[in-house]
């Protein structure tokens, strides 16, 4: 460290063409001049950090003295309380410390010269010294034998480690292209979460202009409910059959104008749920992903690839809507193996 | 003679269980009589029949009318969405335009055309009878998607927006679900019942009158909302931190 005189000596009048303009003139403060004004900040550093004191005994005096389950109102002190408590025990140290800083310690400038990264010439020296002397002693060079076995051993010590990350989780199997729908499955109504007892809907219960948030009747035959309500979420809908543009042979797939669509979007999987009646687009929240209903379901605008697939229904003979298979592509966002079956 | 009677009688019982079986949930206690439907009539040809045609019976500018019932008309006439100010993707709510008295009066013209959905029973109304938690579910399922999860509305595709439902009264809120205004999907007794459409009620008004236990809710709008507000002020204040943090004391 040198000291705050600096003298320009003449190997920094030019450093890659320009002049070393030196340091600022030193100012002193306000606090080095005027001691009242040094006795000021001093207590406003005490007053900071007495805040930051009383921060921390209002959050203790308001943890303890507030039961915040009682009522919505009571949530809301104990919240506003707590964070003013945190934010002024920590926030009157830092600003107290900074004002101390700034205002009281010693305000001289210094100024260090860099040092060379590298070591010096004698230390490198018996660096390579050292990996000569050990490549000379274990003889790697001489002996290819134990060289080349080595580095297969190497090779192939990591192969166990590749084996147990493979058994960490199960497989997906088929799961991605399976859903609970099958021949006979019987549509129920959506009424939030996993219902006890689903209830069942039937043709005539589905008017135009109707939507209806639909699960597999058995719904609770999978291992994990919700995980199965994931992927066979589905939006039926009621369209007047004048309106639907339907392939000649999926015409078989809709009931009197009643449509059945999976509710998975097939960008990343939200719920795309936002149906237009007058319109007929199904929009997805996330991506703005639109979907025409009267046309199977086609992208007709945002990033989605794949149409939703449809799930063919039809009604069985005590006249519930009921489900002809499983859906005929894979519901959800498109992966790597989608063409592989 | 005999035929006749029995004629009467038959149509009488068809009719009189047609209308159990339509408005079972709905029966309504409001009596409409024929000078309402007449004084309804004539509110309809000075007000409406330039769009819905001098019978109802639809335009090119606008839908039949036949057959949505008093619900409909209460709700758009009600909630000022109707008469239409202007053509746009979509009819805003504003200042009702006709009275109470005239809205029932219209909203009876039309339910005389043809059944459809009735002005709902107080009954289904009161969210004290429903219960929030069920609701909150059903609204999770059936409304959120559009509404937002604490029903402060979202946009929808082309200029087109589901609305806020603070401030909505109950009876606009079940109407809503009965008859599908605009662009929302109709949810009938079978996908939602009475009690089920009570519940939601109940829900919207939990929501409505409880105190944010977060402190500001800033819209309920969701994370873009509370995003563009931490962006804006917690990077001013951290900006505003530094600068004070590097500047020379004077």
């Amino acid at each position: 460290m040198s000291s705050k005189e600096h003298t320009v000596t003449s190997d920094e009048l030019d450093v890659n063409g320009h002049t070393n303009p030196g340091l600022p003139e030193h100012k002193p403060r306000l606090t080095d001049t005027y001691p009242e004004i040094e006795r000021r900040f001093e207590r406003q550093v005490a007053g900071w950090f007495v805040l930051s004191m009383l921060g921390t005994v209002l959050f203790i005096v308001s943890f303890i003295a507030i039961e915040p389950g009682e009522s919505y109102d009571l949530m809301r002190l104990s919240n506003t309380l707590l964070g003013l408590g945190a934010t002024l025990a920590l926030l009157g140290i830092g600003v107290g410390a900074i004002v101390w800083a700034k205002n009281l310690m010693n305000d001289h400038e210094v100024t260090e010269s860099r040092h060379d990264i590298h070591g010096s010439e004698e230390d490198r020296a018996i660096a390579v010294e050292i990996i000569k002397q050990a490549k000379e002693e274990s003889g790697i060079a001489r002996r290819p034998l134990i060289r080349n076995t080595l580095i297969a051993a190497l090779a192939l010590a990591p192969l166990p480690a590749v084996i147990v990350f493979r058994e960490l989780g199960p497989l997906p199997g088929d799961k991605l292209f399976n859903t609970l729908w099958d021949q006979g499955v019987r549509l129920a109504i959506d009424t939030g979460g996993i219902p006890e007892n689903p209830r069942l809907l039937r043709a005539e219960d589905v008017t135009i202009g109707s939507v209806v948030h639909v699960i597999p009747e058995n719904i609770h035959d999978g291992d994990h409910a919700l995980d199965e309500k994931a992927k066979a979420a589905v939006l039926l809908m009621k369209i007047d059959p004048d309106e639907l543009n339907e392939d000649p042979e999926r015409a078989d797939w809709s009931y009197d104008g009643i449509v059945a669509y999976s509710k998975i979007c097939t960008h990343v999987g939200c719920p795309v749920a936002l149906y237009e009646h007058q319109t007929h687009h199904l929009l997805c929240p996330c991506h703005q992903s639109t979907f025409d209903v009267t046309d199977h379901c086609k992208v007709i605008f945002g990033p989605a690839k794949r149409p939703l697939p449809q799930l063919p229904i039809t009604v069985d003979s005590e006249g519930y809507l009921v489900a002809q298979s499983d859906f005929p592509d894979p519901v959800g966002p498109t992966f790597w193996e989608i063409n592989t079956r | 003679m005999a035929l006749a009677v029995l004629l009467l009688l038959g149509l009488l019982l068809t009719g009189g269980a047609y209308a159990m079986f339509t408005n079972s949930a709905s029966a309504n206690a409001q009596q409409v009589s024929a000078q309402d439907i007449a004084e309804g009539e004539k509110l309809f040809v000075a007000n409406c029949a330039t769009c819905h045609g001098m019978n109802a019976e639809g335009s090119e500018n606008g839908p039949s009318l036949i057959g949505v019932g008093a619900a409909a008309v209460d709700f758009q006439v009600g909630t000022g969405r109707m008469p239409l100010q202007m053509h746009g993707p979509q009819a805003a709510r504003k200042a009702p335009q006709f009275n109470e008295e005239e809205t029932a009066q219209l909203a009876a013209y039309v339910a005389s055309l043809a059944p459809g959905p009735a002005i709902p029973d107080d009954e289904y109304l009161d969210p004290a009878l429903g219960d929030p938690a069920a609701g909150g579910g059903l609204f999770r399922t059936n409304c959120a998607m559009c509404h937002n999860v604490v029903g402060s509305g979202g946009a929808l595709t082309r200029g087109k927006y589901a609305p806020s439902l603070s401030g909505v009264s109950e009876r606009h809120i079940y109407e809503a679900m009965q008859t599908g205004p605009q662009n929302m999907p109709k949810f009938n007794d079978a996908s939602l019942t009475p009690e089920e459409k009570r519940d939601i009620i109940a829900y919207l008004d939990e929501i409505n009158t409880m105190t944010a236990p977060g402190g500001f809710k800033l819209g309920s709008l969701g994370p873009v909302a509370e995003g563009l507000f931490i962006w804006f002020f917690g990077l001013g204040a951290v900006i505003g931190l530094t600068v004070w943090l590097s500047a020379r004391a004077k």
